[in-house]
């Protein structure tokens, strides 16, 4: 929920943009939950955990929620489905960091260990909702409904896409840190102003929370009371520099508060507590009450491509206790621990990520054609007349080397 | 830096050539058009605007944001009382961020809206320079064309006004740089109106660079002929972008100019006049996509030409007209093409622009070197 701080100490009387009195709602605030706002924009004191790493629902009161403010347990065929993407998930990332190593993919970042972030960042919106992922979320693209190949279409070199962003409500995988979080903030304004109640989830990572776009995105989300989620992933590094040289905020989260937003932080490998934490957030956002900012505590369990060699900068140490945390293994032995997921279960599961992983063998393992006109064509709506140029001149220098070619051949 | 600054005497002049070629067959439906009030003089300044409000009353999905563009109408009152009559949700200001501006009308622009930016000044752009040529210039490439971007980014630009540092820039070379974006610039009150309208038209994003000291300057423009030449234009899908205009006819020797060098140009190619020496003057407009037609076939009935830019000279537009010009014309000139352009240096403090800044006397020596005696 969005409320902005209280300026009448300052004598700022403060109508917002789209009409409302701030005050009223701060006031609304006080009475409802009996706190300041700062209070309750602030993230609760520790993350929302609510099945812990060996699998263990915790008891409501450890979960890291304040009295009053409880979350409630997903569904269980929403449990189910989220568990069913995270399998999927983490067999995506395996096989694709193989096609990497076979030649087939030029670069994958793998979000192997975040699969739960990547998961629940999916499920938790409708369909008119949009999603905006970066570089290391093709397996939240996925999980969204894009066909695997084309999601990793970017990443297979013959071109800088594969599927189509208005058509799935799924922005490009984002490069440059932070800029997609802009267009998130802009595809729901568009909305709002023509009064749908469509929800943005925008994705980013620790280390983006020091760019600018970061700081304006949230901003003027919050000014202009939008529907949307900046859910960062904190996997800990950024390439190789660690958190504590990106920031030294109490946690990302906090950096809500000077937005005027409220903010929340969540174990990123419990994929109960992510579903819960961000189906309260889209309901929130739904319903009117501005952005909010999630923090999920994750890990990056492997280097950020495989370009980059993680020895260099983390103890081995370091990520043995991740593994430990692992979100599969937790939510596997918790569903198996309230009788949700039998032997039928696991086993059309794994068929259905065996499955998945053979589109992917087969999708990126044919030599894709490539069709150097497309090089024009797709610049403009219709090509410049010095693109026209440009297309013919490659087209006869095409033409020749075929010829050139045939001669050789007789 | 206040508006009131901004003023120009330099010579204007109606676009002609192709441009106005559209404006026959349009005749017919003119009629149609309710304003159709005749000529009357006005600013640069007003047919931007009314070029907007036009926009905005035919289209919904055209809005109007950026620093002050609202209860102020802009530094350079260019969206004046467009809040005023389209409402808040139309017209609004932002938070003082112009990669937010440019950011957010992206994801607009995805999402079914035809977003009208303005950057305060040219060089306040920069902040949003990751998002232009990052986003705003490839997410149609690399959407391979499912996600179109139609917005307008409005950037007043250029000096001759007396501005301080960061207020003159001329970044028209930047974004003529990058592929993928349209880079439109108009010379006079009838384009600013006419190309306005077709930049908002545009499928594709278009960086429309507005001539600051041009802002004040004024013609006598038929809006209503101008409105029914837009309409029927519309109707047959034809258009006078990316063409360029023959801005004064002549027989010696071509000035290719574009933006605030038009005028200069104008007042040079009169001068010679004076002398006897019958100058050429070409409008270029729309530096993206370039005219190569029109410019050629100029410089091929000149044979001499010289190239007028305030941008400094090294790597910029005007560099790439001339390569452009002698790859094409190269056995029709008598002389080397020059360039007449800023010099190589910061925009300079507003004492010592007159220096900077092509002027008449400076274009007519160009002309004077282009070896007349062969």
């Amino acid at each position: 929920m969005t409320i902005s701080a209280d300026h009448e100490a300052q004598g700022l009387a403060d109508a917002r943009p789209d009409g409302t009195d701030s005050n009223d709602q701060a006031s609304e605030v006080r009475r409802k939950f009996g706190i300041s706002v700062e209070d309750y924009m602030l993230p609760a004191r520790h993350q929302i955990q609510m099945v812990d790493p060996s699998g263990v629902l915790k008891p409501e009161d450890e979960q890291g929620t304040e009295p009053g403010h409880e979350y409630p347990i997903p569904g269980d065929a929403e449990l189910m489905a989220a568990y069913e993407q995270l399998v999927v998930g983490r067999r995506v990332n395996d096989q694709n960091s193989a096609l990497v190593r076979q030649g087939r993919m030029a670069v994958y970042p793998s979000s192997h260990g975040q699969e739960a972030c990547q998961v629940a960042a999916a499920l938790c919106l409708r369909d008119g909702d949009w999603l905006f992922p970066t570089y290391r979320d093709a397996v939240a693209v996925m999980s969204r409904g894009v066909d695997p190949v084309e999601t990793m279409t970017i990443f297979r070199g013959d071109w800088h896409g594969g599927y189509d962003p208005a058509k799935h409500k799924v922005g490009i995988q984002c490069t440059p840190l932070t800029t997609q979080l802009l267009h998130a903030v802009g595809v729901a304004h568009a909305a709002k102003l023509r009064g749908e109640d469509t929800v943005v989830l925008a994705m980013c990572g620790d280390g983006a929370t020091s760019e600018g776009d970061f700081h304006e995105a949230l901003n003027f989300a919050a000014v202009f009371h939008l529907p949307v989620i900046f859910f960062v992933q904190n996997n800990k590094y950024a390439i190789s520099v660690p958190l504590s040289q990106q920031s030294v905020a109490p946690s990302l989260a906090h950096k809500a508060v000077g937005y005027g937003m409220a903010g929340e932080r969540v174990d990123g490998n419990d994929l109960v507590a992510l579903l819960a934490v961000l189906d309260r957030a889209v309901k929130l956002a739904r319903e009117g009450s501005g952005p909010l900012l999630i923090e999920a505590h994750t890990y990056r369990m492997q280097a950020h491509t495989n370009a980059d060699d993680a020895t260099r900068y983390r103890a081995d140490s370091e990520v043995a206790e991740w593994t430990a945390k692992d979100p599969i293994s937790r939510m596997t032995t918790y569903l198996n621990g309230r009788g949700l997921l039998d032997d039928d279960a696991s086993a059309r599961i794994a068929a259905k990520a065996e499955a998945v992983a053979s589109q992917l063998r087969e999708g990126l393992g044919q030599d894709v054609s490539v069709d150097p006109q497309n090089l024009f064509r797709y610049v403009f709506s219709t090509p410049t007349p010095q693109l026209k140029e440009q297309s013919a001149l490659l087209a006869d220098e095409l033409a020749r080397e075929a010829s050139s070619q045939k001669e050789a051949g007789k | 830096m206040s508006p009131e600054v901004a003023t120009s005497s330099e010579a204007e002049h109606a676009a002609t050539g192709d441009v106005s070629s559209a404006t026959a067959s349009a005749a017919a439906s003119a009629a149609a058009v309710a304003e159709a009030s005749g000529p009357q003089t006005i600013t640069m300044a007003k047919a931007l605007n009314t070029a907007m409000a036009d926009a905005m009353e035919a289209d919904s999905s055209v809005l109007v944001f950026g620093e002050d563009v609202g209860r102020l109408g802009g530094v350079f009152r260019i969206t004046d009382g467009l809040m005023a009559t389209f409402g808040e949700q139309r017209c609004f200001d932002t938070p003082l961020a112009e990669s937010g501006i440019v950011g957010m009308a992206v994801g607009m622009a995805m999402n079914g809206m035809r977003p009208v930016i303005e950057m305060q000044f040219d060089a306040f752009a920069y902040p949003a320079f990751e998002q232009i040529v990052s986003h705003v210039a490839k997410m149609h490439n690399r959407t391979k064309g499912a996600v179109k971007l139609p917005m307008v980014i409005r950037v007043p630009y250029a000096g001759g006004i007396g501005g301080v540092e960061h207020h003159c820039d001329s970044s028209e070379s930047y974004y003529a740089h990058t592929a993928g974006l349209k880079v439109f610039t108009p010379a006079t009150v009838a384009d600013g109106y006419r190309m306005l309208r077709e930049a908002i038209d545009s499928d594709d994003p278009v960086m429309f660079m507005e001539p600051k000291k041009l802002y004040w300057s004024k013609d006598q423009v038929d809006l209503g002929a101008i409105r029914a030449e837009h309409a029927a234009n519309t109707a047959t899908g034809s258009s006078s972008e990316g063409r360029a205009a023959v801005a004064r006819s002549g027989t010696d020797a071509t000035l290719i100019a574009y933006g605030p060098s038009v005028p200069t140009a104008l007042a040079a190619a009169a001068a010679a006049a004076e002398e006897g020496r019958s100058l050429e003057v070409i409008d270029v407009r729309s530096i993206v996509p370039f005219d190569d037609e029109t410019v050629c076939a100029s410089v091929r009935k000149t044979g001499r030409a010289v190239v007028i830019a305030e941008a400094h000279g090294f790597a910029s537009v005007a560099s790439e007209i001339v390569a452009r010009v002698q790859e094409r014309c190269f056995h029709y000139l008598a002389a080397p093409i020059r360039r007449v352009t800023g010099f190589d240096v910061p925009y300079p403090a507003p004492k010592l622009e007159h220096y900077y800044l092509p002027s008449v006397d400076r274009i007519l020596d160009a002309v004077d070197d282009l070896q007349w005696e062969n």
